[in-house]
């Protein structure tokens, strides 16, 4: 029996890094980015652990992981991280510091399955500046893929894919053919450490660098952001000194 | 609607969580053995070494009501229960009979307290976050604790100058937290930061994780405002950052261990956050590639390279068993591994000369195996390895410590040297758990020469204690070293003072405690 060969594509996100508190930027348009530590998307993270993890499971079965990032010309660090983990190969689509939608990003990705010859699409499932959870699904919609979100368990098997994924109510299994979509979440791996060996091969692995106009799209946004807040600070708590003192406090709020 | 957002959420809290869990400081062991059980008095376990002075008076009503009248009820602790943690110390090694801590909210109230119980000769310790390693701020019998932890507040700053003004009992990961905001960084940083004051800090001198880069407490902090034993209030707060008009008299505090006087104020310079940070994990195979790594690291990271720590392949597998995690090098077992970590300015730069020193290193198979963290998450999780070594050595229930300066060459070879001994006692076994000893491990700041020998026990016995003292004391004097590079004398090292000072240095440090503190009230049974 023999399945067909995987060829994975692997979107990866550079964002803030998630350790880092974001802070607004004085006109209050959005956060602020300047000096600010910037890393994969933990989501894509994941994504792209899937995807090495697969590979290093059933040898032949993966011909190749391509990761792709769509940003600034820096997101090539976070494709060079992404080759030192596992991945092959790598496009950058370098848009500048232009913000793109969840729709133009779908668009972008569709043009270079189709480039990729992809038959699987794992990506994480949002990403943590701007929390869409939107591109797999609408990628899916574009390309008629069937998509399996929330993963936190994928299975091979032949020429499907069963995926169980975490819901509202539970726990659920979805099954379905190749070419598929799939977004992952939290608990689906823990991303390993970019060993010394990987990060010097990575440098030698292909990075190509696209402009948008190269797969035939126009960035146009839909949406225009207003005004960026920070929500209300926290109103300070009182300290008492004895627990007498925090007896009688809670009486007087009718904790108590 | 609600319930989505909750979600994702909850998943983003949960990131936290994975992460945070392995960062913690001071977990709570869970292991019966050490969480549960009772310490002895440390004037039992050591009555064949100290007796209680009796010409200290012992605490009476008419004290008890002295000290209200200063502090209100409030400042005062006196139920047996409350006093355990003050009178315990953070490895459970050591445990005083204090029946009263005081916790001052001022330096006027620290001054009426020390002329109070300088004229009744009431002997006292001053205490800050307890985190000291040596038993130095925990009473033997029966004196009375001093706290400073509500005295907590950061006085000032000068952004700058960079001059951070604060109380003594201020937790340096709190005055850390606060010059981030600003930009800059506290020069010091070590393994209890969540629990440990920035006064204690001063008054032993700590080293920790960051001297390699920032230097030491001596050269950083610029002014201290300290009360001596007669309550008389020194005060050089006010301090520049050069200023040549006399003695030097902060320096008689900074590591004076409580001995001369309280540290109530700091005023230190602190210098510019760095705004780009990378930390890389290597394996190597041998004590001689740690060294030469070491060397070459100064060479090609140089004016980048904030620490450089190392740790033998046992002080990583007791941390991993503790905290639940696999090596973070996956392709086996290392004899040793090192965490080198880059601070610096420009972010292109520090990460290009780091890749290529590693490239250097692997190509000259020095390093076995190695990784770089990818991410600030990563970054923590590799400091957490390096950082939760004193509690995985404890969690088996107990350490002896040993923290040491040695010249490099030398300075694994006392951690061999140690495990020999043991071994030849037949007391020790990784596995076998009728053994008192787990075994001797080694890991430190090598960058400043630094070892810290751990003995891993499964409880504390004289039997093990007089195998290892005075043995390891004299190996380190055979080779001309420091028996107490950072952590102090305090309890644990008070008889060897000796074996690291001549007698001509013993008698002036001698002459200068009789004269600041003829009574010796101040932390007595200690070192001096």
């Amino acid at each position: 029996m023999s399945s067909t060969k995987l060829r994975i594509l692997v979107p990866v996100k550079r964002v803030i890094d998630f350790a880092i508190k974001p802070r607004i930027n004085k006109a209050q348009t959005g956060v602020e980015t300047k000096g600010v530590k910037f890393s994969i998307n933990p989501f894509c993270d994941i994504a792209l652990e899937e995807s090495v993890r697969i590979k290093e499971n059933s040898k032949d079965l993966v011909e190749k992981i391509h990761a792709v990032s769509i940003g600034p010309s820096k997101a090539k660090d976070v494709l060079r991280t992404a080759l030192a983990k596992g991945a092959d190969t790598s496009t950058l689509v370098d848009v500048g510091e232009q913000e793109v939608e969840p729709l133009q990003v779908a668009k972008m990705l569709k043009k270079l399955v189709e480039r990729e010859n992809s038959n699987l699409v794992i990506l994480g499932k949002q990403a943590i500046d701007d929390d869409s959870n939107q591109t797999g699904q609408i990628l899916a919609g574009l390309l008629k893929w069937p998509q399996a979100t929330n993963a936190f368990k994928v299975e091979l098997d032949g020429e499907s894919v069963a995926v169980t994924r975490e819901v509202d109510e539970g726990v659920e299994t979805v099954k379905a053919k190749l070419p598929l979509i799939i977004t992952t979440d939290l608990r689906l791996n823990e991303p390993r450490y970019a060993s010394l060996q990987n990060i010097m091969k990575a440098k030698k692995k292909p990075l190509e660098t696209l402009k948008a106009a190269d797969l035939g799209i126009e960035i146009e946004n839909r949406l225009e952001t207003l005004k960026v807040e920070e929500p209300p600070a926290r109103s300070a708590g009182v300290k008492v000194e004895t627990v007498d003192e925090l007896i009688s406090k809670l009486k007087e709020l009718k904790a108590i | 609607m609600h319930r989505r957002t909750l979600y994702s959420l909850s998943s983003t809290v949960s990131l936290l969580r994975r992460n945070i869990r392995v960062n913690q400081r001071l977990v709570v062991v869970s292991t019966a053995s050490y969480s549960t059980k009772t310490v002895a008095f440390t004037a039992d376990t050591y009555s064949h070494k100290v007796q209680r002075d009796p010409k200290f008076k012992k605490l009476d009503d008419a004290d008890i009501e002295f000290f209200k009248g200063v502090l209100t009820d409030k400042g005062l602790i006196t139920d047996a229960d409350d006093l355990l943690f003050y009178n315990e110390d953070w490895m459970r090694k050591y445990r005083g009979q204090s029946q009263l801590v005081l916790k001052p909210k001022t330096t006027e109230q620290v001054s009426q307290i020390l002329k109070y119980c300088n004229e009744q000769k009431l002997a006292v310790v001053p205490q800050g976050g307890n985190t000291g390693l040596v038993g130095g701020s925990n009473p033997i019998f029966d004196e009375i604790i001093i706290s400073l932890s509500s005295m907590n507040k950061i006085r000032s700053f000068d952004s700058v100058s960079g001059i951070l003004k604060l109380d003594a009992g201020v937790i340096l990961e709190t005055a850390d937290q606060y010059l981030a905001e600003q930009g800059y960084i506290f020069p010091l940083d070590l393994g209890a930061k969540g629990s440990c004051h920035v006064g204690g800090n001063v008054a032993c001198n700590a080293g920790g994780l960051r001297l390699l880069r920032y230097g030491s407490l001596h050269g950083s902090v610029l002014g201290l405002e300290a009360v001596l034993p007669d309550g008389s209030i020194y005060d050089s707060m006010h301090s520049l950052r050069k200023d040549n008009t006399g003695y030097d008299l902060k320096q008689l505090f900074i590591g004076s261990e409580g001995t001369l006087g309280i540290i109530t104020g700091i005023s230190i310079l602190c210098p510019s956050r760095p705004q780009t940070q990378n930390v890389a994990f290597l394996a190597v195979s041998s004590y001689e590639a740690v060294q030469k790594v070491f060397v070459e690291a100064r060479k090609e990271l140089s004016e980048i390279l904030s620490a450089f720590e190392f740790m033998d392949g046992t002080s990583l597998y007791l941390t991993g068993k503790h905290l639940k995690l696999d090596n973070p090098i996956e392709s086996g077992e290392y004899p040793f591994y090192i965490l080198i970590e880059t601070s610096g300015s420009n972010k292109e730069h520090d990460d290009e000369k780091l890749e290529n020193f590693l490239a250097g290193a692997m190509e000259a198979e020095l390093v076995d195996d190695g990784i770089i963290a990818q991410d600030e998450s990563q970054i923590q999780s590799l400091w957490s390895w390096r950082e939760s070594i004193p509690e995985g050595v404890t969690a088996t229930g107990g350490v002896y410590k040993y923290d040491v300066s040695i010249p490099l060459p030398e300075l694994y070879s006392l951690v061999e040297a140690c495990n020999e001994r043991l071994q030849e006692a037949g007391i020790v076994s990784l596995e076998d758990e009728s053994k008192p000893v787990v075994a001797a491990v080694g890991y430190g700041h090598i960058g400043d020469g630094n070892l810290h020998l751990n003995v891993s026990v499964r409880k504390y016995s004289s039997e093990v204690e007089s195998l290892l003292e005075p043995f390891v004391y004299e190996w380190i004097q055979s080779r001309k070293g420091s028996i107490s590079a950072e952590h102090g004398l305090g309890f644990q090292k008070k008889n060897y003072i000796g074996y690291s000072k001549s007698p001509v240095e013993i008698n002036m440090i001698k002459e200068i405690k009789n004269h600041y503190d003829p009574n010796g009230i101040m932390n007595p049974y200690k070192y001096v």
